[in-house]
């Protein structure tokens, strides 16, 4: 199939249905409309499920009780929205079933605004929802590259019969880029043997989170932590650019780290010695990789558009070995890759000190920058 | 002379294939058991056992799916018609029962009720109204009886303060999308017998997909309610039939002429 000029979320739409999602259960919100309205269009042509819920806590709940069913089933949402569904999300993870979540992010905290954010890190990466569990965590940069994860997601989300969260910021949903769907995929004929589906010629199963006796619980437990070992060992994936060379490492996830790689191009033509490293799943997080890079470069600037969120992550891998400096934009501003590039340019003539004070230097010059008009 | 004796001795009750033999946890005198058997004399006589997706809720009944022979999920407090929904939608020749107490249903499930409904999803709700939050140890309900005294209305249910009791099945039989809307109790055999044929009713609806289907049952919870079971039925037939009135409240053509 050739390129095309495709609109982010509707691509990533397409892509989860030519990757066999057979249940798509959503409620509007900007910016991950359109993922919604081309499901809505699609799927009934299909002869597959679609259903425009009355909140994001059925949405989450209807995909709960779709994917008991052994069958693919998604949803897609907005930051709010993900908030919401962060109950049915819990007891998705607890019952073990495997579901794939959409999140386009935008700017927060509360109502926020409609502009892209990665302000989810947090919830997102470490879990969002109540007890023990370990989502995986797709943060792709590009529409081509969403494409293409979503059909990973589902792959992943069966594999271990995980949660497996697809995030990206309102940019990345909203844009229009050259991209190329994959075919679709003939959907599956076997059920997977757990799943709940009418006790036909069998015995009865179920399915639930319920774990009345600690002891059971804790076993669960114990099965589900090993199983993000497992997924920890397996599934890291993260790309690199001029890195074999480089004193300073950017470090960005999805659009930060896309509007870094422009930066770094242009700090190369001016001879610094930048690369980059982007993360694609943030869970599991490539710490080994990150901790390598820190052995082998002078310095190292985080970039994000939040406060810093896998700054705290970073660090605690780098354990001070070299500098980490951090740049972020929030509440729905998108860095441009000149700010970027300064502060490429800041991070290789000043010597960057560790002082603790990493946010709060952050702060000041974004102030400062604010005041300039930026 | 013992052989003989067995091969003429009719079998004329037993436990329904659609019912586990699991011990339940119930209390004694609790009304549960009894709306468990209903249900699964019926997708028995309907031999729908093993087509039959059951979607247990949070409240007392929340291990239905160890007590019926059939798939279940169980899902999260309110959420229930939400998941009996995405299950339904994916596999449209099953047939998917919810079983929610009044707590699940008609406080913190409020939206999903009325909207499975108006969507007229095609799917069967049995409703436990006890008139109390029975799992958590005799909280209020929206459910419970003005003046009612619980736990968290330990002065008798104050209209002023905490307002007045939810009829679902009134409110529900307004959606256009329900096709079986009825009231039934659980306090004697008479009405025990009617709440069965209700239940059958109701599925039959499904079955022959007339949308959304809903049974109403008053029940009993004597221990929250903290009477004997013997009173707790006296109080089903002296009290809650009055606020809740037994009743038929929508029923779709094809159904009220269905013989069974
Ligand atoms: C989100 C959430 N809130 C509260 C609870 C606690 N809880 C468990 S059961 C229940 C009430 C159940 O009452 P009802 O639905 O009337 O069923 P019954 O126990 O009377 O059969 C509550 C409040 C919970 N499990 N989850
Ligand atoms: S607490 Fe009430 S509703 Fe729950 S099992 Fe006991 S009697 Fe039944």
């Amino acid at each position: 199939m050739a390129k095309q000029l495709l609109k982010g979320n509707e691509a990533f739409a397409e892509a989860a249905i030519r990757a066999g999602c057979e249940g798509f259960f959503g409620y509007p919100i900007t910016p991950s409309t359109e993922f919604l309205e081309h499901m809505a269009k699609r799927m009934p042509e299909l002869g597959r499920a679609f259903v425009q819920a009355e909140s994001e806590v059925a949405a989450i709940n209807m995909v709960y009780g779709a994917v008991c069913t052994g069958k693919r089933a998604m949803t897609a949402s907005s930051s709010p929205g993900i908030s919401l569904m962060m109950e049915g999300i819990s007891y998705i993870a607890g019952t073990e079933v495997p579901a794939v979540i959409v999140n386009v992010m935008r700017g927060g905290p509360g109502l926020g605004n409609i502009a892209p954010s990665q302000g989810d890190y947090y919830q997102m990466v470490k879990g969002g929802g109540h007890g023990d569990y370990f989502p995986i965590v797709l943060a792709p940069a590009s529409v081509q590259e969403a494409i293409d994860q979503i059909g990973l997601a589902f792959d992943l989300a069966d594999k271990y019969r995980s949660v497996v969260h697809v995030i990206v910021d309102g940019n990345i949903g909203q844009m229009m880029e050259p991209a190329e769907l994959p075919p679709m995929r003939p959907l599956p004929k076997d059920v997977p043997e757990w799943a709940v589906n009418g006790a036909k010629g069998r015995a009865a199963r179920s399915l639930s989170s319920i774990y009345i006796d600690p002891k059971d619980e804790e076993v669960t437990n114990i099965r589900l932590v090993r199983r993000w070992m497992e997924i920890e060992k397996n599934e890291v994936r993260y790309t690199e650019y001029f890195l074999d060379d480089a004193e300073i490492a950017v470090i960005g996830f999805g659009t930060a780290g896309r509007v870094a790689s422009s930066a770094i191009n242009q700090a190369r033509e001016e001879g610094i010695k930048v690369g980059l490293f982007r993360p694609i799943t943030l869970a599991p997080f490539p710490k080994k990789q990150i901790e390598d890079l820190s052995k082998h470069v002078k310095s190292i600037l985080v970039v994000e558009m939040n406060s810093g969120m896998m700054l705290d992550d970073i660090q605690s891998i780098v354990q001070g070995r070299v500098p980490v400096e951090f740049f972020g934009r929030m509440g729905g501003v998108t860095p441009f890759p000149d700010e970027i590039l300064d502060e490429i340019r800041r991070v290789n003539t000043n010597e960057a000190v560790i002082n603790g004070q990493v946010r709060a230097e952050w702060l000041d010059r974004l102030e400062k920058l604010i005041e300039e008009g930026k | 002379m013992m052989l003989a004796e067995k091969q003429t001795m009719d079998l004329i009750y037993q436990r329904p294939e659609s019912l586990s033999d699991a011990i339940t946890h119930y209390c004694p005198g609790c009304t549960h058991g009894i709306a468990h058997r209903l249900v699964a004399e019926v997708i028995d006589e309907m031999g729908l056992r093993e087509k039959t997706i059951g979607v247990a809720p949070v409240g007392c009944s929340v291990f239905a799916y160890n007590y019926f022979n059939t798939d279940y999920v169980e899902a999260a407090h309110g959420r229930a018609p939400a998941m009996a929904t995405g299950i339904k939608r994916v596999l449209p020749d099953r047939t998917v029962y919810t079983y929610q107490g009044d707590g699940d249903l008609a406080s913190i499930g409020m939206a999903e009720i009325m909207h499975v409904a108006a969507r007229g999803e095609n799917i069967t709700v049995i409703f436990i109204n006890n008139a109390i939050y029975g799992m958590t140890g005799g909280q209020m309900a929206p459910t419970t009886l003005p003046g009612m005294r619980t736990t968290s209305s330990p002065n008798g249910r104050d209209v002023e303060l905490s307002g007045y009791p939810i009829r679902m099945s009134e409110m529900l039989a307004t959606m256009d999308g329900a096709g079986y809307i009825v009231r039934r109790s659980l306090h004697n055999p008479a009405n025990i017998r009617k709440a069965k044929k209700a239940i059958r009713l109701a599925f039959e609806t499904q079955e022959h997909g007339l949308g959304f289907s809903m049974v109403e049952l008053l029940s009993s919870c004597p221990t929250n309610w903290k009477v004997t079971p013997n009173e707790a039925l006296t109080f089903i037939a002296d009290h809650m039939v009055p606020v809740f009135p037994l009743d038929d409240f929508k029923v779709h053509p094809a159904i009220a002429n269905l013989k069974v």
